[in-house]
């Protein structure tokens, strides 16, 4: 039947169309198949991200070498501006079941306990052989309870104080470093010391002691072992009676606002970054990667220098890992390249491309970083004011993983009574109290 | 392929075909007229499933779930999450701020929206640079906008407070003010998008019949009443289209308030957090609560609907009165069916044509009178 035929040959017609797209298709396959092979045949051609965010001191020649040393790999840096932007990034690819992560994806120590929450993301890095390279404290962040190491540490954040010297020569007080380190209380200092210098100083300057009370309560509140949840349960304390955090409050708002010492600054914003340059305080905590940011503000001020001290003993504030995800393709040279970066010759290298202070007990002790001065901070001996501060580093503190919400809580009943003026210091600790409350924790 | 050249067939064979071989195709030509158009548009359904629709109802699945950002899918939790969020006071004062920044921002936008549109609209020299001119603000990226205006109203060493300062009033607490706040973002808001708006509105009243303007002339109408009287009339439904956007940015305002500040929280007491941002701030801030955050979206969906709607109700209305004035003018050209309208009984909605048919002259012709001083 003519009808029939023709049924038929459009049948035969898109049937042989259909073959020979497949036919097609299953070439190019074989095509795609043999160029993967030959490429697998030629030596483990393997392309290795390392994702990290402001400066971490790795430079094009650095990982040049690295390739050298490993022929077949290839390292790609990517750099994120913010920590803020990285740290969402990594949250949301995890999210997203680690599509598109890097190999290696660069941590702040902040992040790590939300982290902790859920190891299998991450290889177990820990290695014997690597065991002595950092302080203990460093190994122990980033350590689950179950004994899987989550990263390995680049450089860490011991705490002096950075002061503006002309300021201190126009209030009469002493301008050098080591009878600066000696006014504010020495190897002993005390946050009292502290304030007590900065009360003398505002009686005889316009300029404000330090630059805001969040920022000081950061530094003494990493002095806690354990300031809002139970070291040994990480179970949150209650905010309402925890005294240690409410003392520390009381204190650093009695200096902030009723002794004047503080100028009323939140950090990272814009009145801070003009503060710099319109003499706005002379002292600030100072943790190492801080010498970075206080010079690209205060650009052209000539004033600032470090002193070898830190009230209430030792501090840390911040610093960062590397760890690999465990999602990645080649986990096992990712972790070999993690561990070539954090070796003590890397991070020293590091420390002198973008003053990231080396966590490795090895690196702290060289040559490079003992002899490193900062030529902004008038030549400050950086290299061996930052490892004093590294060795009276005595806590770790605690942070479980509800660590952040109780912690913004607190620091905006800081900000409410430090920078903005809206309430005072109990009503916004009330306020502090309401919010932790609100995260139905207890 | 032998069979491809298949000898042709015997012309008996044609005279044997079957009727119902006619009737098919006549179906098929039936079908072809009833389900064609719908396969032309398809593709943009299509694609509306695949972006609009589909995250929709899997936000919804979410929002009914324990949902870590990290941790995943956990339990069947049923509207636990919605009421968690209602029961939240920073929820609401979200939503109070997005209100609060929101009307600051639509209504002094809309209203320099449509005057630099009118004047735009007059015989200018060089108008195509002046046009484009107040589309620079909208090209500039948010986040410029937002460190620019960030410097211009920082509390300390903010310019407008030194500026305040310098003629001897008191600084202005851009950061804790709460109305303060509001202003300071409004501000941002309406320096991007007013000459956006400006922009469409300017394109509608160039449509806008130039006899129009010649009989208002003849009848002794000035600037200002012609203004009111013929260009506002007829750029209604334009209108209708600007505020209806307008409200649903406004609704979902991010940008300007994440960079207000260095935290991006909307401020220590939360003073200037949008629901947009309480969003965020559930979902990736530090509660880390998808579930909490995908229940967020949806209130604000169905906040915006209900907004929308009743903005639609109050244009419509507003263009009805109009409609009702103009309409009667325009009856004999129009050809309205419904003609004997009671002067002051609204037009419902539904038989309010959204152009209206007035006939539309060809951009050309209206264009030649912007192009007489060169």
């Amino acid at each position: 039947m003519f009808s029939t035929t023709i049924r038929a040959r459009r049948i035969v017609a898109a049937a042989t169309g259909a073959l020979v797209v497949a036919g097609l298709a299953a070439c190019s396959d074989d095509a795609g198949g043999a160029e993967g092979e030959t490429g697998a045949e030629s030596g483990d051609d393997v392309t290795l991200t390392v994702a990290t965010f402001n400066q971490f001191g790795y430079t094009e020649e650095m990982l040049d070498r690295f390739e050298e040393e490993h022929p077949g790999v290839t390292v790609e840096l990517v750099t994120a501006d913010t920590s803020e932007a990285a740290r969402t990034n990594l949250t949301t690819k995890i999210a997203a079941g680690g599509e598109g992560l890097s190999d290696i994806e660069a941590i702040e120590v902040d992040w790590l306990p939300e982290l902790m929450q859920y190891p299998d993301l991450f290889v177990d890095l820990s290695d014997p052989e690597l065991e002595s390279r950092w302080h203990d404290w460093k190994v122990e962040q980033a350590t689950t309870p179950e004994g899987q190491l989550l990263g390995y540490g680049t450089d860490i954040g011991p705490e002096g104080i950075c002061y503006r010297q002309d300021l201190f020569a126009d209030a009469g007080l002493p301008t050098d470093p080591a009878e600066v380190a000696e006014l504010l209380g020495g190897d002993d200092a005390t946050w009292e010391d502290y304030f007590a210098a900065g009360r003398d100083f505002v009686a005889n300057s316009d300029a404000a002691w330090f630059d805001g009370a969040q920022a000081t309560y950061q530094g003494m509140v990493n002095q806690l072992e354990s300031a809002y949840e139970d070291a040994e349960t990480g179970e949150p304390l209650d905010l309402a009676t925890n005294t240690a955090v409410k003392d520390l409050y009381d204190q650093v708002l009695a200096a902030s606002v009723d002794d004047e010492l503080s100028a009323g600054l939140e950090l990272w914003t814009a009145d801070w970054d003009a503060a710099f340059q319109n003499d706005g305080f002379a002292t600030m905590l100072c943790p190492a990667w801080m010498t970075g940011p206080v010079e690209e503000r205060a650009g052209g001020v000539d004033g600032w220098n470090i002193a070898d001290v830190f009230p209430g003993g030792g501090g840390n504030w911040g610093g960062s890992f590397l760890t690999v995800p465990a999602s990645g393709a080649n986990t096992e040279q990712a972790q070999e390249l993690a561990a070539w970066l954090t070796a003590p010759e890397q991070q020293t290298e590091a420390f002198e491309n973008a003053g990231t202070f080396p966590s490795q007990v090895e690196a702290q002790s060289s040559e490079e970083v003992q002899s490193f001065t900062n030529p902004f901070f008038n030549d400050a001996p950086v290299g061996q004011i930052f490892t004093s501060r590294a060795e009276a580093i005595d806590v770790v503190p605690f942070k479980g993983a509800n660590y952040f919400s109780i912690h913004q809580g607190v620091q905006d009943a800081l900000l409410r009574v430090d920078v903005t003026g809206e309430q005072d210091p109990e009503a916004s600790w009330d306020g502090a109290v309401e919010t932790f409350n609100s995260l139905g924790l207890m | 392929m032998t069979l491809l050249n298949a000898p042709a067939p015997a012309r008996n064979d044609l005279d044997n075909r079957p009727p119902r071989r006619v009737g098919f195709s006549q179906r098929l030509g039936r079908w072809d007229v009833k389900f064609s158009p719908y396969l032309y548009i398809s593709p943009f359904f299509l694609l509306f499933a695949l972006i609009g629709a589909f995250p929709l109802v899997y936000t919804a699945y979410v929002s009914v779930h324990e949902w870590n950002l990290l941790g995943g899918q956990g339990e069947f939790v049923g509207l636990q999450n919605f009421t968690d969020v209602l029961g939240q006071p920073i929820f609401w004062k979200s939503v109070a701020n997005t209100f609060s920044i929101f009307v600051l921002s639509a209504v002094p936008q809309l209203a320099l929206a449509i005057t630099i549109a009118a004047l735009l609209d007059q015989n200018l020299r060089s108008a195509t640079f002046w046009r484009m001119g107040v589309l620079v603000p909208y090209v500039v990226a948010p986040v410029a906008v937002s460190m620019i205006f960030g410097r211009m109203f920082a509390d300390q060493y903010g310019l407008i407070n030194a500026i305040l300062g310098g003629i001897g009033f008191d600084p202005i607490g851009w950061h804790s003010d709460r109305l303060a706040s509001h202003v300071a973002i409004a501000t941002m808001v309406n320096f991007r998008w007013t000459g956006y708006n400006a922009l469409i509105l300017l394109a509608a009243m160039q449509a806008v019949p130039r006899e129009l303007y010649e009989a208002a002339v003849i009848d002794g109408a000035g600037r200002l009443r012609q203004f009111f009287s013929v260009t506002v009339p007829q750029i209604r439904s334009t209108m209708v289209f600007v505020v209806i956007t307008a409200t649903i940015g406004g609704m979902q305002i991010f940008d300007e308030v994440r960079m207000f500040d260095a935290l991006g929280m909307g401020g220590p007491s939360r003073n200037w957090m949008t629901t947009v941002l309480y969003l965020y701030d559930v979902a990736w801030g530090n509660q880390k609560n998808f579930g909490r955050a995908a229940a967020v979206a949806w209130l604000l969906f169905m906040l915006i609907v209900c907004i929308g709607l009743i903005n639609f109700y109050l244009t419509t209305r507003i263009a009805a009165a109009d409609g009702v004035r103009s309409s009667r003018r325009r009856r004999p050209k129009a050809l309205l069916a419904q003609a004997p309208t009671g002067a002051g009984a609204p037009v419902p909605p539904s038989a309010r044509p959204p152009s209206s048919p007035r006939p539309h002259p060809t951009p050309e012709t209206d264009h030649t009178h912007g192009g007489e001083g060169r």
